[in-house]
């Protein structure tokens, strides 16, 4: 798949956040969305030509299974939940991204830098 | 291997997909409403804030498909579905290419199995034939064999063969047969296994005349024998010798010349019985069509050279009378080394370059048909675009459709093209020599077919890429099509024009290659051979073959000369050893007459050589220029004389005139004295440069082999039947073989006339893909501009300036691609010069023809479009839309 997620992610965000909001709490798609635009303060939008691919994806490598079930507002829903080879794949992409996230940090911050 | 569960619930996610999309569309929308939005409004944002549905569920499925295969398998669908629906345009291409890819295939098929293919033997890799001195000889004597084979050590084994006729008798009738004499280890040299029974070895051989034994060729044994095993052990009589039949050879062995297929195989030491001379202790007598073997393991060529070298200045040191210049180089056996080889390569080569031109030229074609069709599409385009397809996607469907028909061409020029092989494989084209083009397709002809279609879907393919690329939906959809492209064609040179003035170009090359060659065939049929072949009969005889011998041979040769005389309507009958033009020639040092080293170096000339009864110049309508003739009295014990051409007679003695009377010496040091001159002719090959020739009495070089020359004012079919009767009457036992001589020139126009068909083909191709070419080309330009046409007419212009505007363009790319092309080809025919005799391209008449046949093919392609461009009817026109 060459098209990322979304333009102003990086490659495997958009499954990262999929997939720990689904580790909270299993979701159908439209939840989903709402769900990471509230967690993230509205500072991302997630667009549904991102959100069904990827979630496919998930499905496809099993890292997510998908039900069709009642929703709590009683409408027929399809309802996404981790799986056990998700809650791993989440826990490797987090730690790899907290360590990337730490890199760039130290890389960006001002005046610490020993080298200069 | 997640892949083939996936494949049968895909079906499932997909719907599941669709629903899902649909469910949160609503969802949303429900959420608007409560919002205070009307529905309809609701709706309306809904489907802006989730975008295009379509692109986005197809993008949600590629995630489960198989990419490429799936989407190319959609991409096929599509192609044939538009295929479909324009089915005149759709055979037109598949057409077009199946008659350029069978050209192409048929080429490579006869290139692949006459130059790339080995001879079919063990180890073919390492078989070499070894040529003699600068002139690439192979004619070696069977002594300096013997030498060669003892004091090599870089061949495996060093075997050797002569190609005889001879009269078969297998208790039937006597027919003429042809085989080989082969050195004692052929066929353990050759490394085949016998059909049946076993092969002859050294181990039979006790000197001359020690092994009468025979091998069949599986198909001989086949069409004479019916596949009869107990032949093994039969007795049958060749040339009234008896010979044991020792065994079969196996159905796929052919003997070592690619094109010759032997009947049968017989030891060379039985050269006495078989031929009725003995040549195998003369040194200086070549009589042996090649020497080959397999190179060792581990032995480069330039090493087998240097042994064989070594050897040869050996063998000029111990016999400085019989051996010079013997030098040697290696070839392949399978075209006869550098006698065939150069010649067919460099004929083929010319040929897979002009396919390749048809190919083109061909790609060309479909290429301006392809961005026709995507200019007449653009709406469809423009449409697709708008909806939210990709380009790239467009191109994709596009070149689907390219390789489709490519491979669909393909597909049926490839079975043509193995039809056409596997005739031609079968084929006889000289019916007295055992001659085959074995061509049968192999898989590396299916894979070039397969290749080059593929290419060439790709070639015409990618010529309308720029043309989608530049598309733009809205400025298409503002327009209309039909806007855009006349403003673009009207104005500029386009890709296309030059697309048809290279394949016009092409085609002219084409079709001047084969007027030139047609031209060169026609003057070599009626130039100057030194003898008229009209009204003449020709009957090959070799009286061996009833087993005359010695002094038997002249006088029974003369018996028949005198009863064909009697035969009435027969001005006069003559013998010569072989029919100019027969298909071999024999030649002879000669010196001058002050020589005294009669070593093969110091020789005046390289003479051919010929025996001839006194009646053969007349017989054979051959002019004297000076001097008389000899008679039956130069006998034996006569001094001997000779007729000599003219170059003989200048090259030895400075002048025609100069000649009579005067004497040369013969390599067996004969001093021969010259009675009269006679004009040049042809006597090897229709393309050779002009050679000295003698004629020498035959009671004074006497040979068994020979042809009589009977001319006549007869009819020929007729004339044949009297002259079996009369011969026969003779001696019953003597097998003939009776034609015109215009059929015996056959084998000398042989490659003339294989050039010429060829030619004649591919410049027949070429003509019809101009044809098609222009064709599409005005009917295309006339349908565009029919409203501007009927505007035209209705403001009165005359036909020729409506047919200005409507086929001007045409007809000046043709003027241009002819121009360029005749330029080619002259260029193109110089290649030709050496197959094609007499082949010139400067020559007018040429020229003239080609500017006529070009103008002609003009003519009949704008034919039609023209018609419509004058019937259009204002009316009509302007009232639609």
């Amino acid at each position: 798949m060459t098209d990322s997620p979304s333009r102003d992610l990086f490659p495997g965000a958009l499954e990262m956040m999929i997939l720990e909001s689904l580790r909270r709490q299993p979701a159908h798609g439209y939840a989903l969305v709402q769900h990471i635009q509230q967690r993230s303060k509205h500072l991302l939008q997630v667009e549904e030509g991102s959100l069904y691919p990827a979630l496919q994806r998930l499905l496809k490598a099993r890292l997510v299974k998908a039900e069709w079930g009642l929703s709590a507002t009683n409408r027929r829903v399809r309802t996404y939940q981790i799986t056990k080879a998700g809650l791993r794949h989440l826990e490797q992409q987090i730690s790899s991204f907290e360590r990337m996230f730490e890199g760039i940090a130290l890389v960006l911050s001002p005046g610490r830098s020993p080298a200069s | 291997m997640n892949w083939i569960p996936n494949i049968f619930r895909r079906r499932r996610v997909f719907e599941d997909l669709s629903e899902e999309l649909r469910l949160h569309i609503e969802e949303r929308v429900e959420e608007l409403m409560r919002n205070g939005l009307s529905r309809q409004e609701a709706e309306r944002q809904a489907r802006i804030a989730f975008g295009n549905v379509t692109v986005l569920e197809e993008r949600s499925r590629e995630v489960w498909q198989w990419p490429t295969l799936e989407s190319i398998r959609a991409d096929v669908r599509l192609a044939l579905r538009q295929l479909r629906r324009s089915p005149g345009f759709t055979i037109a291409a598949v057409l077009t290419l199946a008659l350029a890819i069978g050209a192409n295939a048929v080429v490579f098929g006869v290139l692949n199995a006459l130059i790339l293919r080995p001879l079919d033997v063990p180890n073919a890799q390492s078989l070499f034939t070894i040529e003699r001195g600068g002139y690439k000889e192979q004619s070696t004597s069977y002594p300096d064999y013997l030498d060669l084979r003892d004091r090599n050590r870089s061949f495996e084994a060093l075997t050797a063969y002569i190609l005889v006729p001879v009269g078969l008798d297998t208790g039937k009738n006597p027919s003429q047969a042809w085989g080989y004499e082969v050195a004692g280890n052929y066929f353990k040299a050759m490394d085949v296994q016998p059909f049946l029974g076993r092969f002859f070895n050294v181990a039979d051989e006790h000197g001359p005349n020690s092994a009468p034994y025979l091998v069949l060729s599986w198909a001989y044994w086949h069409s004479h024998f019916q596949d009869d095993r107990a032949v093994v052990g039969r007795v049958v009589l060749l040339n009234q010798h008896p010979f044991t039949i020792l065994g079969v050879a196996p159905p796929d062995f052919n003997g070592t010349l690619l094109f010759f297929f032997p009947d049968f195989w017989a030891p060379m030491v039985q050269q006495e019985q078989i031929q009725g001379i003995d040549v195998l202790s003369d040194r200086g007598k070549r009589d042996i069509f090649m020497v080959l073997g397999h190179l060792k393991p581990g032995v480069t060529q330039a090493q087998a050279i240097a042994d064989l070298n070594s050897v040869g200045s050996y063998l000029e040191k111990s016999y400085p009378k019989d051996d010079a210049w013997m030098t040697y180089s290696l070839a392949r056996p399978a075209l006869a080394g550098d006698l065939l080889g150069p010649g067919v390569q460099g004929f083929m080569t010319g040929m897979m370059l002009l396919a390749g031109l048809i190919l083109l030229a061909a790609c060309a074609n479909l290429g301006s048909l392809f961005s026709a069709r995507a200019a007449d599409r653009s709406r469809e385009v423009a449409l697709r675009l708008a909806l939210g397809s990709t380009r790239r996607r467009i191109l994709r469907a596009l070149l689907t459709e390219a390789v489709l028909i490519s491979l669909s061409g393909g597909l049926v020029g490839l079975l043509g093209s193995v039809a056409i092989l596997r005739r031609l494989s079968v084929w006889h084209p000289i019916p007295q020599y055992p001659m085959h083009v074995p061509v049968y397709p192999d898989a590396k002809v299916y894979l070039v077919a397969l290749l080059l279609a593929l290419a060439s879907g790709f070639l015409f393919g990618a010529v309308p890429v720029r043309q989608i690329l530049r598309t733009h939906p809205w400025e298409v959809v503002k327009a209309g099509s039909a806007g855009i492209i006349a403003g673009h064609t009207a104005r500029r040179i386009t890709f296309r024009d030059v697309l048809l003035v290279v394949q016009i170009a092409i085609c002219a090359v084409l079709v001047t290659s084969s007027l030139v060659a047609l031209r060169g065939l026609e003057r070599s049929v009626h130039s100057s051979f030194g003898f008229d072949p009209r009204n003449v009969m020709l009957a090959d005889t070799d009286v061996s073959m009833s087993g005359y011998s010695g002094d038997g041979v002249p006088a029974v040769q003369r018996r028949m000369i005198d009863a064909l005389g009697t035969i009435a309507g027969v001005k006069s009958a003559g013998f010569i050893s072989q029919a100019p033009l027969g298909g071999g020639l024999s030649t002879e040092d000669v010196f001058t007459d002050q020589t005294t080293d009669l070593s093969p170096s110091k020789a005046a000339a390289d003479a051919g050589v010929f025996s001839i009864s006194p009646e053969y110049f007349r017989a054979a309508g051959t002019a004297f220029l000076t001097g008389n003739n000899f008679s039956w009295q130069s006998t034996k014990s006569a001094p001997p004389v000779a007729v000599v051409n003219s170059l003989f007679a200048r090259r030895i003695f400075g002048s025609v005139s100069n000649a009579i009377g005067r004497y040369y010496k013969r390599e067996n040091g004969t001093r021969v004295q010259v009675v009269g001159v006679v004009e040049d002719g042809k006597y090897y090959q229709l393309t050779e440069a002009p050679r000295p020739v003698m004629f020498l009495p035959l009671l004074q070089r006497p040979t068994n082999l020979t042809t009589l020359v009977v001319r006549s004012d007869r009819d020929p079919q007729q004339l044949a039947t009297e002259m079996r009767s009369k011969l026969a009457t003779l001696d019953s036992s003597l097998p003939f073989t009776i034609q015109t001589w215009a059929d015996g020139l056959d084998i000398a126009l042989f490659p003339s006339r294989v050039a010429t068909v060829a030619l004649g083909v591919l410049g027949a191709m070429g003509a019809m893909l101009s044809i098609t070419g222009i064709f599409g080309m005005a009917a295309y330009s006339v349908s565009r501009r029919l409203r501007e046409l009927g505007i035209r007419i209705a403001l009165g212009a005359q036909h020729k300036e409506v047919l200005q505007a409507a086929l001007g363009r045409a007809v000046r790319l043709l003027a241009i691609g002819s121009a360029a092309g005749l330029g080619l080809g002259i260029l193109a025919t110089r290649v030709l010069a050496f197959i094609v005799y007499q082949a010139t391209p400067r020559d007018p008449l040429v020229l003239a023809a080609v500017v006529v046949a070009m103008a002609l093919l003009g003519l009949v392609a704008t034919w039609i479009p023209a018609q419509r461009a004058l019937s259009v009817d204002p009316l009509i026109l302007l009232r639609e839309e």
